[in-house]
C-alpha cells in the first residue's frame, strides 16, 4: 500500500511539474476574446487530446497537440456561436505515453472529466483500446493519425478517422516495392505495436501480390536503438529492399546501422518514420529512402500559411499529423455547428454526415468511420529532403472533379 | 538455410561484444552500489542519460567556439566535462535521496530510487527537449572490413575504453587503499566504521566513481547509435541491471561478464532463434532468450554467474 502510494505521489508531484514546466507556452487568449464579445455567454466545451506527451515518440505527440491547440485558439479566436452563446474550447491534453494500459486509464480520465469529443490517440496500439471506452461513454472521437484499420471495423458509431488507414497505405508502398523498385527479395521488420506490425503485414501481402517474395520476417521493440542483430541477419539473406514498420526513432539509427553494416538494399519505411525527425535522425543514411504518409504533403494543404502560423506559435516544425489533429478539432466543432448542441449524444448523429474542407482537403466519412479518399503520397529522400515522388488517392480538388471522377 | 555463414556469425558475435562492452560498463555502476548498500539504484540508466546529453551540449559549444578542433578531441574534452557533472549529480542522488533513508526499511530507499529517475527524465525532458538529438559522428562511424565483418572506429573505441574502464576499476578495488576501504564498508558497515573507515565518505565516492562510469558509458551509447534522447537510459538502465543479475550483483568481475554475455545472447538469440527453432520462434523472441538464460543461470546459481553467498544480502 505504502509503496503504490509513494509511487503514485511522486508520478502526480512529477506529472504536476511536467505541466507547470511546459505551462508558460501558452498566451492568455481565451482572456482576450471574453473582452471582445462581452455581450454572449460562454459555451465552454471541453475537447480531450491523447497522444504521448513522455516516453520515444513524445515529439510526435507534442506535434499533434500543437495542431489540435492551434486549432481551438484560433476557432476560440474567431468566435462560433452554438445555440446562442459563443463557444470556447478547453482542450484537454493527456499524455498515454504510446502504452496501451495507460491509453486505456487516460481515456477513462477523460470520459469521467466529461468531454464533449475526444482527439486522439497517436498509436494505432492506444487507440484501439481506448475506442472501447469512448463507445461506451458515447463520447465522438476522432483520431489524427492511427492508421490501423481495425480501429474503425469495430463497429464503434464514435470511431472515426481523418487519413487513410493501413490498407490503403500498405498497398502503395507493397506496389511500388514490387513494380516500380523491381525488387525481388524483400525483409521485413516490425517493432511489434499494433500500428507496426499492422503495416508491416499489409505491406507483405502487397508486395507479394506484385510478385516479390519475403525472405525475412524480423522484429524488434519501439523501445530499441540497436539492430544489429537482426540486420546482419537480414543481409545474410541479401534482400533488394527492407522495409521497416514502425517510428522514426527506430528507423532512423536502423538506417545507419544498416549503412555500417555494408547492406546495400533500399530501405523504406510508412508514415510512422515519414518524418523530419527521421531525416535528422539517419544523417547521411536517409538517402535513396523512400516512406508513405497517410495524408498529404504539406505544399498541397488548401491553406499554405499553416506551416507559418504553426512554426510561428510553436516555435516548432510540423512533424506529420499535427495538420489532421487541426483538421480533427475542426470536423467535430463543425459537427457541433450543424447540431446546434455540443451534447455528443445530440452532435455524434452529424457526424457521418460531415462533409468539411479542411486543411487537408475535404473531409467526408465512410460507413465505418474512414475517410472519404484518404490520400497517400510517396516520398523519396535526396539530399537530405523528403521530396514528394507521388500523391495517390485524396480529395484536395473540388467537389465539380470529385462529381467526374465518379 | 543449413550451414551457419561463418562471416554473419563472426558479425553477430562483434554485434553482441559492442553491446555487451556498454551493458558491462553501466552494470558496473549498479553493482558498485549494491555491493556497498546492498540498494539497487534504479536512477542509475537515468545518469547514463545525462552524461549523453551533457556530452553533447558541451561538445555544441566546443565546435563553436573552436570550429578548427578535430572530433575525437572535441569528444574527449566534451566527456571530461560531463565526468563532473554526472559525479555531483550521483553525490547529490546519494546525499539527496538514499543517506537519510539508510537505516530505513529496504523498500523506502527503491521507491526514492524510482522517484530519483522519473525527476532526472522529466527534468532532462525539460532541458534537453521532447525530441531526439543526433550525436555527430565525432569519431568515425564508417565501417571497415575485419575478418569479413564489419565494424566501425567507434565501435573498437568502445571495446578498447570498455576493456581500460574495467581493468582500471578491478586495480582500484583490489590494490588500493581507497579500494580496501570500500571492500570494508561492503561486508560489514558497522564494523569497518569501527576500524576507522569514513563510512559515508567511501559510500558517496562509490557513487561518484559509477557515476563517472555512467557518464563514460552514456557517450558510448550515443556515439554507438548516433542518438541522444531524455529516454535513452531507462532500457539501457534495465538491461544493465539484468546483466548485473545475470553475473552476481555486487561482484565487480560479474557484472563484466553478465555484460558481455547479455549481449552476445541477445545478439545471437536475435540471428538464430529463428532458424534454430525452424521459424517457430523469430526474433521477437529475443528478450525471451535472454531473460531465459538469465532464469537458468539464477535456478543453478542464485547468486548469479559469479555472486557469492552472502546470507545478509540475500
Amino acid at each position: 500500500m505504502d509503496r503504490s502510494r509513494a509511487v503514485s505521489f511522486t508520478l502526480v508531484a512529477l506529472a504536476g511539474f511536467g505541466i507547470s514546466g511546459c505551462g508558460k507556452q501558452e498566451p492568455p487568449a481565451e482572456a482576450k476574446q471574453a473582452a471582445a464579445a462581452p455581450g454572449i455567454s460562454e459555451l465552454v466545451v471541453k475537447i480531450g487530446h491523447v497522444a504521448p506527451l513522455t516516453g520515444n515518440i513524445a515529439h510526435l505527440g507534442k506535434d499533434n497537440e500543437n495542431g489540435a491547440r492551434l486549432a481551438v485558439e484560433e476557432i476560440n479566436a474567431k468566435g462560433v456561436v452554438i445555440a446562442g452563446k459563443k463557444l470556447k474550447i478547453e482542450l484537454v491534453g493527456e499524455d498515454d505515453q504510446a502504452d496501451p494500459k495507460t491509453g486505456t486509464v487516460v481515456a477513462q480520465k477523460l470520459v469521467d472529466a466529461k468531454v464533449n469529443g475526444v482527439v486522439g490517440h497517436l498509436n494505432s496500439g492506444t487507440t484501439i483500446p481506448a475506442s472501447k471506452i469512448y463507445a461506451d461513454a458515447g463520447v465522438p472521437q476522432i483520431s489524427p493519425s492511427a492508421t490501423n484499420p481495425t480501429y474503425t471495423q469495430q463497429g464503434f458509431k464514435t470511431a472515426f478517422r481523418v487519413m487513410a488507414n493501413d490498407v490503403q497505405q500498405g498497398k502503395v508502398l507493397g506496389n511500388f516495392v514490387a513494380r516500380n523498385l523491381g525488387a525481388k527479395t524483400v525483409a521485413i521488420i516490425d517493432d511489434r505495436t499494433a500500428y507496426g506490425q499492422g503495416l508491416a503485414d499489409e505491406v507483405a501481402k502487397a508486395a507479394q501480390a506484385g510478385g516479390a517474395k519475403i525472405v525475412a520476417r524480423e522484429f524488434t521493440r519501439n523501445d530499441a536503438t540497436d539492430f544489429r542483430a537482426i540486420l546482419t541477419k537480414i543481409k545474410g539473406e541479401k534482400p533488394d529492399a527492407v522495409f521497416y514498420g514502425g517510428m522514426d526513432a527506430q528507423a532512423g539509427p536502423m538506417a545507419k546501422q544498416m549503412r555500417q553494416l555494408g547492406i546495400k538494399a533500399r530501405f523504406m519505411s510508412g508514415d510512422g518514420a515519414c518524418t523530419p525527425e527521421f531525416m535528422k535522425l539517419a544523417g547521411e543514411a536517409a538517402e535513396g529512402f523512400y516512406c508513405t504518409q497517410a495524408g498529404l504533403p504539406l505544399e498541397r494543404m488548401t491553406d499554405k500559411t499553416f506551416a507559418d502560423r504553426y512554426r510561428k506559435r510553436f516555435n516548432a516544425e510540423v512533424q506529420i499529423y499535427s495538420p489532421y489533429s487541426y483538421d480533427a478539432v475542426g470536423v467535430l466543432v463543425d459537427a457541433m455547428k450543424r447540431a446546434n448542441s455540443v451534447d455528443p449524444a445530440k452532435y455524434i448523429s452529424e457526424l457521418p454526415k460531415t462533409s468539411y474542407s479542411g486543411l487537408t482537403g475535404r473531409v467526408a466519412f465512410d460507413e465505418k468511420g474512414d475517410v472519404k479518399n484518404g490520400a497517400i503520397t510517396l516520398y523519396e529522400t535526396k539530399q537530405g529532403k523528403l521530396n514528394v515522388l507521388e500523391v495517390v488517392g485524396g480529395s484536395t480538388d473540388t467537389p465539380a472533379a470529385q462529381a467526374a471522377r465518379k | 538455410m543449413g550451414a551457419v555463414n561463418l562471416d554473419i556469425l563472426l558479425q553477430q558475435i562483434l554485434n553482441g561484444l559492442v553491446l555487451g562492452s556498454v551493458y558491462a560498463l553501466v552494470a558496473l555502476g549498479y553493482t558498485m552500489v549494491y555491493g556497498v548498500l546492498g540498494l539497487i539504484n534504479f536512477a542509475h540508466g537515468e545518469v547514463v542519460m545525462i552524461g549523453a546529453l551533457s556530452t553533447l551540449s558541451v561538445s555544441r559549444l566546443l565546435h563553436n567556439v573552436f570550429p578548427g578542433l578535430p572530433g575525437p578531441a572535441v569528444l574527449l574534452f566534451s566527456t571530461l566535462a560531463a565526468i563532473p557533472v554526472c559525479m555531483l549529480l550521483g553525490y547529490a542522488i546519494e546525499r539527496v535521496a538514499y543517506r537519510p533513508l539508510r537505516r530505513a526499511p529496504r523498500l523506502a530507499p527503491l521507491i526514492t530510487a524510482i522517484g530519483v529517475s522519473i525527476l532526472l527524465q522529466n527534468v532532462a525532458m525539460v532541458v534537453w527537449g521532447r525530441g531526439y538529438h543526433s550525436f555527430p559522428a565525432y569519431v568515425s562511424t564508417e565501417p571497415f572490413q575485419f575478418f569479413g565483418a564489419t565494424m566501425t572506429p567507434v565501435q573498437v573505441v568502445i571495446i578498447a575504453v570498455a576493456i581500460a574502464i574495467m581493468a582500471g576499476l578491478m586495480v582500484l578495488v583490489h590494490r588500493t587503499k581507497l579500494g580496501r576501504a570500500m571492500r570494508a564498508t561492503a561486508e560489514n558497515q558497522s564494523v569497518a566504521g569501527l576500524m576507522g573507515v569514513d563510512i559515508n565518505a567511501i559510500i558517496s565516492v562509490t557513487f561518484v566513481i559509477g557515476s563517472a562510469l555512467a557518464a563514460v558509458a552514456g557517450v558510448m551509447v550515443a556515439a554507438n547509435y548516433s542518438i541522444a534522447h531524455y529516454y535513452m537510459g531507462f532500457v539501457l538502465g534495465l538491461k544493465a541491471f539484468t546483466a548485473a543479475v545475470l553475473g552476481g550483483i555486487g561482484n565487480l568481475g560479474g557484472a563484466m561478464a553478465g555484460g558481455l554475455l547479455l549481449g552476445i545472447i541477445e545478439s545471437l538469440g536475435a540471428g538464430y532463434v529463428g532458424d534454430l527453432t525452424g521459424g517457430f520462434l523469430g526474433s521477437n523472441y529475443q528478450d525471451v532468450f535472454a531473460f531465459f538464460v538469465l532464469i537458468v543461470v539464477l535456478v543453478f546459481r542464485p547468486s548469479g554467474l559469479m555472486g557469492e553467498r552472502v546470507a545478509e544480502r540475500a
